[in-house]
């Protein structure tokens, strides 16, 4: 069996997009200065939230929106606990990780056997027909339009918008921006809510386009990969598309290399997408942190 | 004349455990330089959060130009025409002058006009920036223009500046003063924070001393003398540190050549440092904060090694050993930041007096600590430095600066150091605890050790040290003897000048 690099291409873009919509919402919250280690978590909240409400509507967009409310409400555990309870950002995210894959588990129990909701696919008029373009990028469902456009938009509201820079800010010295009047812990929290309706979103791309059934532990550490590529990206979003692309990019490749029943141990082929995406991003890596990343932030002072 | 700028009545805030200001009242004119003078701990800053909306008063009311003045967030300081300078945290390392500028306004405009803008308001004070370039690449000079000019975008009626001078060349302070007297000529009010006796004698025109949270008096400052302002700062006299007359030893400390780069991308890399100090000599180095302060006393304590060149102490070369070996070798250092660097913030006395200590003082036998030991020598450093806390199983975060300082150097003291090097001995340390941590420096000298005193104060340096240095971009300039030097030649050493130049000034 040969590979086919249209489609495989074209499988790269479905297999990244629910650790690109992870990894952008955590690039905001990290970026505002909180380290949220509860991705995981949140994503798979999203993907049981988001299988359970489309089967019960029929209707995949109502099911990803549901994803994303989903999401966002267990990341406000974690934002309550974090930026009012002032618990530790590291230990809070962990358990929320913990949280969540035992709540979606609970949740799912009922729909493991559940057929898939169908999510139509949304050719773009016109630019679907060019020849090898237009299968690879332009003929997949709304949500990876979405999450590339997610990406610029994050990337404009950062580096454009007077919010975006309030929020840099913020991230970079919280106790400087309380002084000079900016809301620290109104940002952060809405950063953080932002992150996990990205994730929750992510989850649900998941349980409904890439498997598309509900079974148990269904995203599989794609959370933990998408707090990563965040870090080795280091907080941009341009570098960010390229690693999630990348590790997308290296686990369809494995997967058909696979198919072809090349003689490579599996184990080697499974690795592979970890290794080939810590390689590039290390490479490119040149960033800093945040300065205030992961820091709690008291507003006495 | 009706109401002033800004009347402040009764102003009283109280925290748990401490009032850190009790029914202070006092007036600042229009136009006029008003000097906010006291002790750290005095209760300057949370008088100057409460003008600035940061802090909320307990009881007690402003009134600005007669209307009634309660700001509950810096926003609305800002919009009725109050701004301020910080002396920290006010900064995002990581942004670029006009961002920073922007972020401190309610409207900005776009950045190319805010750009635009800021070359032109820096151009009217004299204070040259690049609106683009990384806040975190500028020098301490340069960041307080930032913060100035994001004032003066702002046309404030009220500008308050929170001890502007700790991080300036006597020449940037030079500068600083003109800009300030224009602005006041052109109507503005300053409010001033300081504890510089001097530089409030040749500024202001009025000053309001603190101290303990109350107000003690408001004078006109040119009409005391800094002795009399000094008194009644403190509440009490104190000794000035004296210099004994001492032998001077051979060479004990010996750095040769030493370059180290900078361990982060906003250090400071040293750059061929060489200099010796004697047996009973004190040896002092200046300079702008974040010219190789940190970076040298991290190479002096072994914390930081792989550099080249050499740290010889009695011709032994310690260049590549670590704190332990240079600690069990007689080089000792206390460096600056109390609470996490010289202190371990929320272990005990006891534990931080092992943690220095421990090898020197022979607290480990057979592998087991022997915390009587430790104690004792706590105990021994909190009653020769007279450190005022209930006992030596304290926490050292709660203990105040002055007296953990205390704690900090003594510990060093009484370990009898054939070399000692501090950086920053007395920072954010009161008049009293100050001259006391000095007298020690001095007195250990006289009894035979040789001292490296970093510091940005230059008045501690000039009454300490026996020969002054200065650091610039990691280059220590020429060393010369203190006596007969100028302060016009020590900014010129600080500046980074040639000697040629200083020879210049001098003809």
């Amino acid at each position: 069996m040969d590979i086919n690099p249209i489609l495989l291409l074209a499988a790269i873009m479905v297999a990244s997009t629910p650790i690109l919509l992870a990894a952008i919402g955590e690039l905001v919250v990290e970026r505002a200065g909180v380290l949220n280690l509860g991705v995981e978590g949140m994503m798979i909240t999203g993907a049981v939230c988001g299988f359970i409400v489309a089967h019960s509507t029929g209707s995949a967009t109502v099911g990803f929106i549901g994803a994303a409310v989903g999401g966002a409400l267990v990341s406000t555990l974690f934002a309550v606990m974090v930026i009012f309870l002032m618990t530790n950002q590291v230990a809070t995210g962990l358990a929320l990780t913990l949280f969540g894959v035992g709540l979606a588990a609970l949740m799912g129990q009922s729909y493991v056997a559940e057929g898939q909701i169908i999510v139509p696919k949304a050719p773009i008029p016109g630019l679907s027909e060019i020849p090898v373009l237009g299968p690879i990028l332009f003929r997949h469902d709304l949500v990876v339009y979405l999450s590339v456009a997610l990406v610029v938009l994050v990337w404009l509201f950062l580096t454009r918008s007077r919010a975006g820079l309030i929020l840099r800010a913020i991230g970079e010295n919280a106790e400087a921006a309380h002084a000079l009047g900016h809301p620290v812990r109104l940002v952060r929290f809405l950063a953080v809510m932002f992150g996990g309706a990205c994730a929750g979103l992510g989850g649900a791309y998941v349980s409904l386009v890439r498997v598309p059934q509900w079974i148990d532990n269904i995203t599989a550490g794609a959370g933990w990969i998408a707090l990563a590529i965040v870090v080795f990206a280091s907080w941009r979003p341009g570098r960010l598309i390229i690693g999630a692309y990348l590790f997308g990019g290296v686990t369809a490749l494995q997967l058909n290399i696979q198919a072809t029943g090349l003689a490579i141990p599996v184990e080697y082929l499974s690795m592979s997408p970890y290794i080939a995406t810590i390689i590039v991003l290390v490479a490119l890596s040149a960033g800093r942190a945040p300065g205030s990343l992961g820091k709690p932030f008291h507003a006495s002072s | 004349m009706g109401d002033p700028l800004l009347r402040i009545s009764g102003l009283t805030k109280a925290y748990p455990g401490v009032v850190a200001n009790d029914d202070v009242s006092f007036d600042i004119g229009e136009a006029e330089v008003h000097a906010l003078l006291g002790e750290n701990g005095a209760g300057k800053s949370t008088l100057v959060k409460m003008i600035y909306g940061l802090v909320k008063p307990d009881k007690g009311g402003m009134t600005l130009r007669g209307a009634p003045f309660t700001p509950p967030e810096p926003r609305a300081a800002r919009a009725a025409g109050v701004a301020m300078v910080f002396q920290h945290f006010s900064l995002f390392d990581a942004l670029n002058v006009a961002e920073n500028i922007a972020l401190g306004m309610e409207n900005p405009p776009k950045q190319r006009d805010l750009a635009a803008r800021i070359r032109e308001v820096s151009e009217t004070y004299g204070l040259p920036l690049d609106p683009m370039k990384i806040v975190g690449d500028l020098s301490a000079g340069e960041r307080q223009r930032v913060e100035i000019i994001r004032c003066l975008l702002q046309d404030p009626k009220l500008l308050i500046m929170d001890e502007p001078t700790s991080v300036l060349t006597p020449q940037e302070v030079e500068i600083l003063f003109q800009t300030l007297r224009k602005l006041k000529a052109e109507g503005t009010s300053i409010l001033y924070i300081s504890h510089k006796l001097e530089e409030i004698r040749a500024l202001c025109d009025t000053a309001t001393i603190l101290r303990l949270g109350k107000k003690v008096d408001t004078c006109t400052p040119a009409e005391k003398t800094a002795r009399e302002l000094a008194t009644m700062m403190v509440g009490a006299s104190f000794e000035t540190p004296a210099k004994a007359a001492r032998e001077l030893g051979p060479v004990v400390l010996e750095v040769a050549d030493l370059s180290m780069k900078a361990p982060t991308e906003f250090g400071t890399s040293l750059k061929n440092v060489s200099f010796q100090v004697k047996a009973g000599e004190v040896l002092g180095l200046g300079g702008v904060a974040g010219n190789g302060q940190d970076e040298l006393i991290l190479a002096l304590s072994g914390e930081r090694t792989g550099g080249t060149g050499k740290v010889m102490l009695k011709g032994r070369d310690l260049g590549q050993e670590g704190p332990v070996a240079r600690r069990a070798a007689g080089l000792l250092t206390a460096p600056e930041e109390r609470l996490g660097h010289a202190a371990a913030p929320d272990m005990s006395l006891t534990e931080n007096a092992f943690l220095t200590a421990k090898t020197r003082k022979g607290m480990v036998k057979n592998g087991f600590l022997d915390w009587g030991k430790a104690r004792g020598f706590a105990e021994e450093v909190i009653k020769a430095f007279d450190v005022r806390t209930p006992g030596t199983e304290n926490a050292a975060r709660s203990l105040s600066g002055g007296n953990l300082q205390k704690f900090v150097i003594g510990r060093e003291v009484l370990q009898g150091p054939e070399v000692l090097v501090v950086n920053q001995p007395t920072w954010g340390v009161d008049a009293a605890a100050a001259a006391a941590i000095r007298q020690a420096l001095l007195d250990l000298a006289a009894g035979g050790a040789a001292i490296v005193v970093i510091s940005q104060d230059l008045d501690e340096l000039m009454e300490v040290s026996d020969r002054f240095g200065a650091l610039n971009e990691g280059r220590l300039s020429e060393i010369r003897p203190v006596d007969g030097l100028t302060v016009e030649q020590i900014g010129l050493m600080m500046g980074g000048a040639h000697d040629m130049e200083v020879a210049h000034v001098d003809g």
